[in-house]
């Protein structure tokens, strides 16, 4: 296979360039949905089921509609709109498919769910409309764990989903898996287990989610502005719940705090808010407020991997056999359903290791909390958890230092196609180790923490390699049987009478930086200086169909869409300015200077604004066969399984004896995402990354009551981490560029994310060394932390002097 | 509900008439009546800062403040920051810096550091940090927001020593 890559010869991919985003982001001048304001708008407001799991048996709205600025109040059966259903092309073994009504109907699933819409004049009016509701419920039994999901006669959360399973994969089960783990016990290796768990996070983007609804009679649209990664998807799923035809709706996102995964699927208060824009033929706004982001916005996260390895004497893994349970709550989500986690696990578990049999079973099931979307990482973050601690398990069991049991494994040769059927493109998993290693090594970490040991203080170091794909092109989407397929992406480009070019993408920027790398992009094919272009997305109307931003494919597949368009321009720049020239179209080349110019001749060059200027306003001049329009368009999706970018991180952590509190000493993050288009951006996504990661080790959770009664309702409940918690971070990079995509970039938006965890867990456990106790859940808390110190202690006490 | 009170707000140095519930926060004032949308909106109960407006040059929360509190005092917002279309070094610092990602907690994170330099203008990084823990930020992991602030501290600290030998 021959590299696309072509190296770095532009001027822009690469720098470090001044945000393009910034100037209005810190004047306060930039648009977040809730800054929009319309003639006569009003305000929403929801009912929310105050219990998890019951039969509706009565919503009474007269008191609310006598509220004063309460202007409508809808039940389901008024909105009558269709529900929100996600699906895979599996049989029924293995998936149940399920609907999410707009609003509740016949029974409640989750606290929090949306029961009645209130309509009125401020919002301060919506929420007295609300408290003003008086819904009746009778309670049924709730879900709330795994066992509960899984009991005889359990409730079900679903009448489709029979045991309240909604996926059930059996992916791998390679012939020799038995045999593996027999010769493990017989000879001299090892089999080790390991239970890992993480908790429910919310993906918390500091902007709650929000849109303004508002029917255009001049555009005979529906105009709907709201915060979404995904807004062709939100149009496709809007148009059909509202059955209407997808032309009449139009979807715009301005600027985005934040998703992190949770807006890039289809939520249910929007289309109702859309619902009551169009009935009262006024435009309606809704904000979600902080509470209802916390119970009823998106979660994920909650997962149990039971996981087996075999080992042999060596230390070299040669089986893997694992269960996987994810609590995916009450709904599967739109397009992605309940599979999305258990099947990322399935497909992904082997990780960065040469694995030669492997067995896992993943299942998801429903339970009565808010349902879960993807997250920042899906699913990685927990079996990199789960897999990073068997190594860690083996290397202990069978006393070796948890770097070389992880050298021993990790996989070296490229391009190397795993015992799951992907094939992985060429990365540096062992050098990012060695990487690592070597910066806590020489920076004096192991004598610090042997010499804090011998003061009685508990310092440990852990490690985490991952290499997580990237490029999801519809291949990989295809192979997890989706019903809806995601992958490509198109961009337009057009070129002005001044040449200066608009970019289009379906990619969606929340923070990304999108309008600074995907611009540095065009800049470069095209030999235009950064300023010339411009990049416009978020808007249904500007692009066929875009797939949005997830899973880091923004500058793989959309930065490749927009590269390959700004190809095409640049083709039909030359073949005109060849016959400006009068020359032959192979003796002319883009002069990376905004211009074209003869090979043959170089003192002989067209600049793009005098072609253009000869395409809009002089058309009689251009050639016979070329149409006076400026513009091109490319598609793109990545061929074959993706890329993969890769990574490891090494952490120092100190465990407080007194309070059990874990304090990062040290945090050092060694990356490879291929072609760095933009080095601080990459910085801050890796940085960011890790910060999620870190929550999720050490603080955020929302737990249920027996009664389904979620835990954290507000800031005071859900500890998200401060610049205090959050510690300075190195990142070094390492630059395998990738063959698959335009540019040799792979993706950088999850990997910090997926490495945190398992880092830090690993630390804390080092941390823990001289106590027996291993901690395989996350977050950790200061109790679990003192508790196992206070075992440690025990232990001592008890050995005989 | 009809109990509205018209009062006079003093904001970035111009006087806004508004007339409002006695319920309505200082923050809604600001950006619904006024339109001054820079203040952002993160949890409504006081913790994640992105409201932070200086009142009488101190940081305050305006989703903690009812608007009819803050009528005798001065109230600076993002928008007051910077002149002419220029940005202010504080808010260059943050973009040199990579302060920000998605930019919806900024406007809160440069309030506090403006209020807080004003108070600790030599303050070290660590001072800086705790200071800046009083805001959360879900994008960027704050070193870089820690790094913009810093930088700035110690621009303006060496302006002022040139002043003074100048
Ligand atoms: S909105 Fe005021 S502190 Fe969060
Ligand atoms: S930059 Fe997004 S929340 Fe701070």
């Amino acid at each position: 296979m021959t590299a696309r890559f072509d190296g770095r010869q532009g001027r822009w991919v690469g720098a470090s360039v001044p945000r393009r985003e910034d100037p209005r982001l810190l004047t306060g001048r930039g648009r977040f949905v809730d800054d929009i304001q319309l003639p006569g708008m009003l305000h929403a407001a929801f009912v929310r089921s105050t219990v998890a799991h019951g039969k509706l048996a009565g919503i009474d709205l007269s008191a609310t509609l006598a509220v004063e600025g309460v202007v409508a109040a809808y039940t389901a059966e008024d909105l009558g709109l269709g529900d929100i259903v996600a699906l895979l092309d599996r049989p029924l073994e293995e998936f149940s498919p399920t609907a999410m009504p707009i609003l509740a109907r016949e029974k409640v699933r989750f606290t929090g769910e949306p029961v009645a819409l209130v309509v009125a004049r401020d919002p301060y009016s919506a929420e007295d409309g609300v408290e003003a509701a008086v819904v009746d419920y009778e309670p049924l039994g709730a879900i709330v764990s795994e066992e509960s999901a899984f009991a005889e006669g359990a409730p079900l959360v679903h009448d489709e989903a029979p045991g309240n399973v909604l996926v059930d994969v059996s992916m791998f089960d390679t012939p020799g898996v038995d045999a593996a783990f027999e010769a493990a016990r017989a000879g001299g290796g090892r089999v080790v287990e390991v239970v890992t768990k993480s908790g429910r996070q919310n993906a918390l983007p500091l902007e709650t989610r929000g849109v303004v609804a508002s029917w255009d009679d001049h555009d005979d649209q529906l105009l709907v502005q709201m915060c979404t990664q995904v807004p062709h998807q939100v149009r496709t799923a809007m148009a059909r719940s509202l059955r209407v035809p997808e032309r009449t709706v139009r979807v715009t996102v301005p600027d985005m705090g934040g998703g992190f995964g949770q807006k890039c699927v289809v939520g249910r208060e929007e289309i109702a808010v859309a619902a009551a824009a169009r009935r009262l033929n006024r435009p309606v706004k809704w904000i979600e407020d902080r509470r209802e982001a916390l119970t009823a916005g998106f979660l994920a996260r909650e997962q149990r991997y039971r996981t087996l390895a075999a080992f042999d004497e060596d230390g070299r893994i040669t089986a893997l056999d694992v269960d996987v349970v994810c609590d995916m709550g009450a709904y599967s989500c739109y397009p992605f359903t309940a599979g999305i986690e258990p099947l990322m696990a399935s497909a992904e578990m082997p990780s960065v290791y040469q694995v030669p049999e492997y067995r896992v079973r993943a299942r998801a099931i429903a339970s009565n909390k808010a349902p879960t979307a993807p997250y920042r990482g899906v699913s990685r973050p927990q079996y990199v958890m789960a897999i990073e601690r068997i190594m860690e398990r083996a290397a202990r069991e069978l006393g070796l230092d948890p770097v070389e049991i992880r050298r021993r494994n990790v996989i070296t040769q490229f391009p190397y196609t795993g015992v799951n059927a992907i094939t992985y493109d060429p990365g540096t998993y062992r050098e990012s180790l060695e990487l690592a290693e070597a910066a806590i090594r020489d920076e004096g970490w192991y004598e610090i923490r042997e010499r804090a040991a011998a003061e009685g203080r508990h310092i440990g170091i852990g490690y985490c390699c991952f290499s997580e794909r990237t490029g999801y092109g519809s291949g990989a989407f295809a192979k997890r049987k989706m019903a809806v397929v995601p992958g490509f992406d198109i961009s337009e480009i057009r070129m002005d009478t001044t040449g200066s070019v608009v970019v289009t993408s379906g990619t969606m920027n929340h923070g990304q930086s999108h309008e600074t790398t995907l611009a540095q992009i065009v800049a470069d094919r095209l030999g235009l200086h950064l300023d010339q272009v411009k990049l416009r997305q978020g808007d249904t109307e500007r692009i066929a169909y875009g797939w949005g931003t997830f899973a880091s494919r923004s500058v793989t597949i959309g930065g490749s869409a927009v590269s390959l368009a700004a190809g095409k321009l640049g083709e039909l720049l030359c073949k005109i300015a060849a016959h400006l020239l009068e020359t032959s179209p192979d003796n002319v080349r883009l002069d990376g200077d905004g211009g074209v110019v003869q090979i043959d001749d170089p003192q002989r060059r067209a600049s793009f604004e005098e072609i253009a200027d000869v395409a809009y306003l002089r058309s009689h001049l251009l050639p016979k066969d070329v149409e006076p329009t400026l513009t091109a368009t490319a598609s793109f999706d990545v061929p074959g399984d993706g890329t993969f970018s890769n990574a490891t991180h090494a952490v120092v952590v100190e465990a407080d004896p007194g309070t059990g509190q874990i304090k990062i000493l040290r945090y050092a993050c060694v990356e490879d995402c291929g072609v760095v288009i933009h080095p601080q951006v990459v910085d801050g996504q890796c940085r960011g990354g890790i910060a999620q990661g870190i929550a999720g080790a050490l603080f955020e959770e929302i737990t249920y009551a027996g009664n389904g009664e979620p835990s954290a309702a507000s800031f005071i409940d859900y500890l998200v981490p401060t610049a205090t918690e959050i510690p300075d971070i190195t990142v070094t990079h390492l630059e395998t560029p990738c063959a698959f995509t335009e540019n040799g970039a792979k993706g950088a938006g999850e990997g910090g994310t997926i490495g945190a965890p398992a880092a830090v867990l690993n630390a804390i456990n080092d941390a823990l060394r001289h106590t027996g106790v291993e901690l395989d859940v996350t977050p950790v808390h200061p109790q679990t932390v003192l508790a196992a110190l206070d075992a440690g202690v025990h232990k001592e006490m008890s050995v005989p002097s | 509900m009809s109990d509205r009170h018209l009062i006079d707000l003093n904001v970035n140095g111009e006087t806004h008439e508004a007339l409002v519930e006695p319920r309505k926060t200082l923050l809604d004032v600001l950006r619904h009546d006024l339109g001054l949308t820079g203040t952002h909106v993160g949890c409504e109960h006081g913790v994640c800062g992105a409201c932070t407006v200086l009142v009488d040059g101190e940081p305050v929360r305006a989703c903690l403040m009812f608007a009819v509190q803050a009528e005798s005092a001065e109230i600076r917002t993002v928008e007051s920051l910077g002149r002419d279309g220029e940005l202010s070094d504080l808010q260059r610092s943050f973009s040199e810096h990579h302060g920000l990602q998605c930019g919806f907690c900024t406007p809160g994170f440069l309030m506090l550091a403006e209020g807080f330099l004003a108070q600790r203008p030599d303050a070290g990084r660590e001072e800086i940090r705790e200071a800046v823990s009083a805001n959360l930020c879900r994008c960027t992991g704050y070193q870089t927001i820690v790094d913009a602030i810093e930088a700035t501290a110690t621009r303006r600290c060496h302006a002022k020593e040139k002043e003074a030998t100048a």
